[in-house]
């Protein structure tokens, strides 16, 4: 809830973002409520869905109709970069065309992991127009149980 | 640099359905994006349908109505917890109405990297038929 006095003193920049900080969150946990698939949205190609267990971070990434090897794939502790390219192939040139919607271009994403991980080993495998990345989390990223000592 | 940025792909959102048939299956439907063209003998259709095996998609073309539904599988394990969600997945679902009759024996569908490539030859009228897809 946003509660402000009529003529606040001395209005500063912080106190203004820090109402609009308040305001996304509301937004964010309201869309979340609604059962938006979005909230996150960076929107930036290609959208991307993060997991994690224990000792792998899980990245996967809807390109469609894309060449692997237009695939080009960095991780440095915890940011990744996913480019590449995506080219429609020119038809006949005598067709005409009722829809044109798919699109094309390059893309270069950076994406900020839950962890650190190790760039040794990374999997990546590209099936059905998805992209899913196994990313072995470095060793002092991993949960460790604690023992208390008695 | 700047030419660049302008020219590279946009992220842009799987429009959900607005109408058509309600559906039976739980989860959000979408649309998927197309390309359709055609030349003097073969309509083309092409549809982005990225996580779509080809066993989970249906093909359907009776009465001049092209119906393409295909169900995403997300391919999580039960031990992930989720971080950040940008895409949710769930059903393609689109219909095209065509003007010409096609030759519906000679319908070739083939799915490959999450893009579905129909060709439709044209022909006389024909009688309804499932349209069996080829994995690659």
């Amino acid at each position: 809830m946003l509660v402000r006095g009529v003529w606040p003193s001395r209005p500063s920049f912080e106190s203004y973002t820090a109402d609009f900080d308040e305001l996304r969150g509301e937004m964010l946990r309201l869309l979340d409520a609604a059962g938006a698939a979005s909230a996150f949205d960076a929107g930036v190609f290609p959208p991307v869905n993060v997991s994690q267990d224990d000792d792998t971070v899980f990245v996967r990434a809807e390109v469609p109709g894309i060449k692997a090897e237009d695939l080009e794939i960095s991780a440095v502790r915890n940011r990744l970069v996913l480019a590449g390219r995506r080219e429609i192939p020119r038809e006949h040139e005598r067709v005409s065309y009722h829809r044109q919607e798919r699109p094309e271009g390059a893309f270069r994403r950076a994406v900020t992991l839950p962890a650190e991980v190790d760039p040794e080993h990374v999997e990546a495998r590209y099936a059905d127009g998805i992209l899913t990345l196994s990313l072995t989390k470095a060793e002092q990223a991993k949960p460790r149980q604690i023992v208390v000592k008695t | 640099m700047s030419n660049e940025w302008k020219t590279g792909l946009q992220r842009t959102e799987k429009p959900n359905l607005a109408k058509g048939p309600e559906q039976t299956r739980p989860g959000p439907t979408y649309t998927p994006a197309a390309d359709i063209f055609e030349n003097d003998d073969t309509i083309t259709v092409l549809a982005d349908i990225p996580g779509v095996k080809a066993a989970d998609l249906q093909i359907d073309l009776r009465d001049d109505v092209l119906t393409l539904s295909g169900r995403a599988s997300a391919g999580t394990t039960a031990s992930e917890s989720p971080v950040l969600r940008e895409y949710a997945v769930g059903t393609f679902f689109r219909q095209f109405t065509l003007s010409d009759t096609i030759d519906q024996a000679k319908i070739d569908a083939n799915l490959k990297d999450g893009v579905l490539r129909l060709e439709l030859p044209k022909a006389e009228r024909a009688r309804p038929r499932q349209i069996r897809i080829r994995a690659e």
